[in-house]
């Protein structure tokens, strides 16, 4: 087990109830993957259990930021 | 005559401390300070090994870690290593080494015949001669060329050997203790900061210990002694035979230190430890590599390379063979025909291919009596099984001159491989004839011989700037000359010219791949396999690339560059896996009862991170009859289970009701104090996620329960709901298994067993506690959750107390009457009754598909709510939950697939396959549970479950998943 886990793009917001089922779709399953700066979430799974907001390059690996989430 | 080849006085071994070896049986002596390869040569054993497509003889290219030829299996038993670079094996006493890759002796290699058929092994012979038929690929093909072209053999056994972990930190990391690295880690230590000093080699200094070098006027072997006492003085953790493999995020450098390796036996040591350096800023000094050149013959035993010719002549004090050649594009020749001089052996020519040799090295060559063949080439090694002539090529064509040693440079390859771990692509540096390290990994700085300054007096400059010096500190050299004319094959080569020695990839091989079109260097490599092998191409990668510019016109920079990937060297598995291995691999759980549960004889099963009784035996009883006595006993008596290993979570705040509707699929909020309800968690996507119960206690105060694979996902899915999408609800979620021992108590005479347990005061009767209560009481005197609820459709209750508490509570339980039940009985159990566990909850399937359809409450927003509403989970042909029930005594196996009775057992007939199986004692037959196309409506139907890995097949009823007990009146006993 890993200390932080990564937990997924932090840009994300889940649909109202009424939403359609598109934006259902969307939020499920598809994913930007840029080359560059990423926002994402990082679960500090070996201690506090808190979620992180990290900013993070995905073609460097150099972190930013990082806050609570 | 022992060490025939080794010079009387001289060099970095200890002749006081012989050292007694073997080599394919054959008893041997060298030195201590002597590697492996030192010790062969210094025996006269110039053939080491065979290689691998076309079984030629090979010897020792080299003296590094880049060595392609002299791969060994060391060692015996399950320590046996195959694939080791006899360079860099240091020698210790008893050791045994075997040569590899040859059928059935070195000398007399039947396969060498490969050399014939060499047209099948050319470049692409994977693509182009084995297609058809396909069959024939794996029967014939694939095993003639694995026995035909080969490395060594793994033991097969465990490794026997302990590894190791250790983290540093420092300031500076300095990769490599040559010249460069040296001045350096001096320069480094004089800011005060930390610094650790890594070497592959078992002595600092690198080619200080083998070129003769003087350094402010002294022999540079004094002052580098003085550097090393000095780098101690300053608290320089100085790390040798250690070799960084890996730069990784962050500062963070993977290095191998071959703790033992050099020792007969480790004793109380690891063999190896692997290193986590994390540096702020680190210096590459990793030197170079020198280049072979590509002609005729070029991997006789014989031929090597000029500077490892050095390397033994000087440091390991041995005569590489009698009468050596010279074949150089740089100046160096002028030192290897010195140092080959001094050490008493006739050097018959100096081959120079470049357009003017310079005069300087042309008068040392005189000086020396060596006659000089200027713009020549060796177009061809001459030997059988070593070298015994070379013939010229270019203006000297035709002469031919007896030599048994060969000494060849084309120059240094920088070793930049780590400068481009993080991605970074070497740049060709045309003045230097070199690829030096292009964008860096952020902190690295490169010097020396690894940034293209091959000098002592530049390494020493270059390495004190990395370390953050001043130059006026840095010491004087000689005059050195590294002027180099790029030089990499002889064109129109006689016999086979090898580019990769390792991998038999030949300068026709990279020709044919350029006349194929394969001229990009990613399919140059992959088509040739050129730079595939063990040693990723150290020596040839440079070389074919070269070679491919000049094949297409274009300039080395117009046709690419090779990139480096960790590790540097191969690296031990067992290295990587340090401590953890066998059960150590992970922390084991155990529940609080598990050693009484331990004393009762019942054995063990991993479920998850967890330890789980299987069964508890009575003596004489089989494991079949030990579950089946368990099951019936919890069906006619009263059994109990430890549940330990749920997954329990407390749900605490004013909103905790309304957290938990949010994350369940099925309403909770509407559950009274004192009650708990069945409840089912779906995943976003709409599949079910987990199952359990949640009983609330208060109020404000609920306790969920997760399945025990589950618990830690389920843990996260409620911080990620909580803290992410209802950060405004006040509600706590905290994990609680470990703080409770639980045990399931089931049967018919379960409640009298529970009251004996609870005080006098406390009243378990079906009207104060009926089904799906929850009572808080005293159990055994201390504090107690029951709860009575069923996962085995009997009178049940899970009783929960303190964890300390577990094992007085398992034997209470057993005192008053109940038996234990391990996990086999609990599968039957849950099987006879229908519930659904890992093997259907298996991330695939939907509430409906397990008949859990009702569950989905339509009056609340909640996880998974919307995607499980998609018309594709709707379809009545989704494979869904099924009772099924072998005819005529038939046996059932998870995993067995269904088709319909009448139809061949082919992909297009596959209706679904059967999730669990178990011999039921309660029914006395066979039943299993089973995901099939269309569910419940092809109850009646008649399905074979065929499992064609194993040839079973069983003729299987379609019936509904509940076998006992389907109205449910046990539970409410
Ligand atoms: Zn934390």
């Amino acid at each position: 087990m890993e200390e932080f886990v990564y937990a997924g793009d932090a840009t994300l917001s889940r649909p109202g109830s009424n939403a359609e089922l598109s934006a259902w779709v969307d939020y499920v399953y598809f994913r930007d993957n840029p080359a560059g700066p990423h926002s994402e979430l990082w679960y500090h799974a070996a201690a506090c259990r808190q979620f992180l907001k990290v900013e993070r390059d995905t073609r460097t690996h150099v972190i930013s930021s990082a806050e609570l989430a | 005559m022992m060490q025939a080849f080794r010079q009387e006085t001289g060099g970095l071994i200890d002749r006081a401390r012989p050292v007694a070896f073997s080599f394919d049986g054959r008893r041997l002596q060298g030195y201590q300070g002597d590697t492996l390869a030192s010790a062969l040569l210094a025996n006269g054993v110039r053939l080491v090994g065979r290689s691998f497509k076309y079984h030629r003889p090979r010897g020792i290219l080299s003296a590094g870690p880049e060595e392609p030829n002299a791969l060994v299996e060391l060692r015996e038993g399950a320590a046996r290593e195959p694939n080791t670079r006899a360079t860099v094996a240091e020698l210790f006493d008893g050791l045994s080494a075997r040569s590899q890759n040859r059928f059935p002796s070195l000398r007399h290699d039947v396969l060498s015949i490969n050399g014939a058929l060499a047209p099948i092994f050319a470049a692409g012979f994977y693509y182009k001669t084995f297609m058809w038929p396909a069959a024939f690929w794996e029967r014939v093909y694939e095993p003639l060329i694995r026995r035909a072209a080969g490395l060594g053999r793994a033991s097969g056994l465990p490794d026997p050997d302990r590894y190791g972990k250790q983290t540093a930190f420092a300031d500076v990391l300095v990769i490599g203790a040559g010249p460069a690295g040296l001045s350096a880690a001096l320069a480094a230590a004089g800011q005060g900061g930390r610094v650790v000093l890594a070497e592959q080699d078992s002595a600092l200094g690198g080619r200080l210990l083998s070129d003769r070098r003087s350094i402010d006027g002294r022999p540079a072997l004094a002052w580098l002694a003085e550097a090393e006492a000095r780098l101690r003085a300053a608290g320089v953790r100085i790390l040798t035979r250690t070799t960084i493999t890996g730069v990784f995020d962050g500062g963070t450098y993977a290095g191998v230190e071959r703790v033992a390796d050099h020792l007969a036996a480790p004793g109380t040591l690891p063999r190896q430890r692997l290193w986590r350096v994390v540096a702020r800023r680190a210096v590459l000094a990793t030197g170079a590599i020198e280049r072979p050149i590509v002609f005729g013959g070029n991997d006789l035993p014989g031929v090597m390379l000029a500077g490892a010719v050095r390397s033994y002549v000087n440091r390991f004090a041995v005569r590489p063979g009698a009468r050596a050649a010279v074949f150089a594009n740089n100046d160096d020749g002028a030192g290897t025909i010195a140092d080959l001089v001094q050490a008493g052996m006739e050097v018959v020519a100096l081959v120079d291919p470049r357009p003017q040799t310079p005069p300087a090295l042309r008068a040392v060559a005189a000086s020396h009596g060596v006659p000089v063949f200027e713009q020549s080439t060796v177009r061809q090694a001459v030997g059988g099984t070593a070298l015994s002539s070379i013939v010229l090529g270019g203006k000297a064509d035709g002469v031919r001159l007896s030599c048994d040693l060969l000494a060849m440079s084309g120059g240094w390859n920088p070793a930049v491989h780590l400068a481009s771990h993080h991605g970074g692509r070497p740049v060709w540096h045309d003045a230097l004839a070199a690829f030096v390290p292009g964008q860096m990994p952020p902190g690295m700085r490169a010097a020396g011989a690894a940034a293209g300054h091959v000098s002592t007096g530049g390494a020493l400059r270059t390495g004190s700037e990395a370390g953050g010096g001043k130059e006026s500190a840095v010491p004087s050299t000689g005059p050195e000359s590294d002027a180099v004319t790029p030089f990499w094959q002889v064109v129109n080569p006689t016999g086979k010219a090898f580019v990769d020695f390792q991998n038999d990839v030949t300068s026709a091989d990279v020709a044919l791949a350029a006349r194929e079109g394969f001229t990009n260097v990613e399919h140059l490599k992959r088509y040739t396999t050129l730079g595939m092998a063990t040693d990723q191409g150290k020596t040839s990668n440079v070389t074919g690339l070269a070679m491919m510019a000049a094949l297409t016109g274009r300039t080395i920079a117009q046709t690419g560059t090779t990139v480096f990937r960790p590790p540097y060297t191969p690296v031990a598995i067992g290295a990587m896996g340090g401590t953890h291995r066998g059960a150590r691999y992970r922390p084991t759980r155990r529940t609080p009862a598990h050693d009484w549960a331990a004393s009762q004889g019942a054995p063990f099963t991993e479920a998850g991170e967890w330890l789980r009784a299987t069964h508890f035996p009575k003596v004489g009883e089989t494991m079949q009859q030990s579950i089946d006595r368990e099951v019936r006993t919890v069906r006619q008596a009263a059994g109990f289970c430890d549940v330990s290993t749920l997954g329990k979570i407390d749900v605490q705040g004013p909103h905790a009701g309304a957290f938990l509707d949010f994350v369940y699929a099925n309403t909770i909020s509407s559950l009274a104090p004192g009650r708990a309800r069945y409840a089912l968690m779906l995943r976003e996507d709409g599949f079910a996620f987990d199952d359990g119960t949640v009983a609330r206690l208060s109020d404000t105060h609920f306790v969920a329960t997760t399945t025990t694979g589950n618990a830690s996902r389920v843990l996260q899915h409620l911080d990620f709901c909580r803290q992410m999408l209802k950060p405004d609800l006040d509600v706590c979620v905290e994990p609680v298994t470990d703080q409770w021992a639980q045990f399931a108590l089931a049967g018919p005479h379960a409640r009298s067993v529970l009251e004996q347990l609870v005080g006098a005061g406390s009243d378990v009767g079906g009207r104060s506690l009926p089904f799906m209560a929850v009572a808080q009481a005293a159990v055994c005197g201390v504090p107690a959750r029951i709860f009575r609820i069923s996962f085995s459709g009997e009178l049940a209750y899970e009783i929960a107390v303190g964890a300390s508490h577990g094992a007085a509570l398992a034997r209470a339980l057993q005192s008053a009457g109940a038996a234990p039940y391990g996990l086999e009985a609990l599968n039957v159990l849950r099987l006879e009754k229908g519930h659904p566990v890992a093997a259907e909850l298996n991330g695939q399937t939907t509430a409906a598909d397990l008949g859990l359809g009702r569950m989905l409450s339509r009056k609340k927003d909640f996880i998974g709510r919307a995607l499980s509403e998609r018309a594709a989970l709707q379809d009545a042909d989704r494979p869904a939950l099924v009772g099924l029930r072998p005819r005529a005594g038939g046996t059932l196996q998870a995993g067995a697939h269904l088709v319909p009775a009448g139809a061949p057992a082919r992909i297009e007939h596959d209706h679904g396959h059967v999730t669990s199986a178990a011999y039921s004692a309660t029914l006395g037959c066979w039943i299993g549970l089973g995901l099939l196309a269309g569910g419940q409506r092809r109850i009646g139907e008649v399905f074979r479950a065929v499992n064609p890995l194993q040839k079973m097949e069983t003729e299987v009823d379609i019936v509904p998943p509940v076998f006992h007990d389907p109205a449910g009146a046990a539970l409410h006993g």
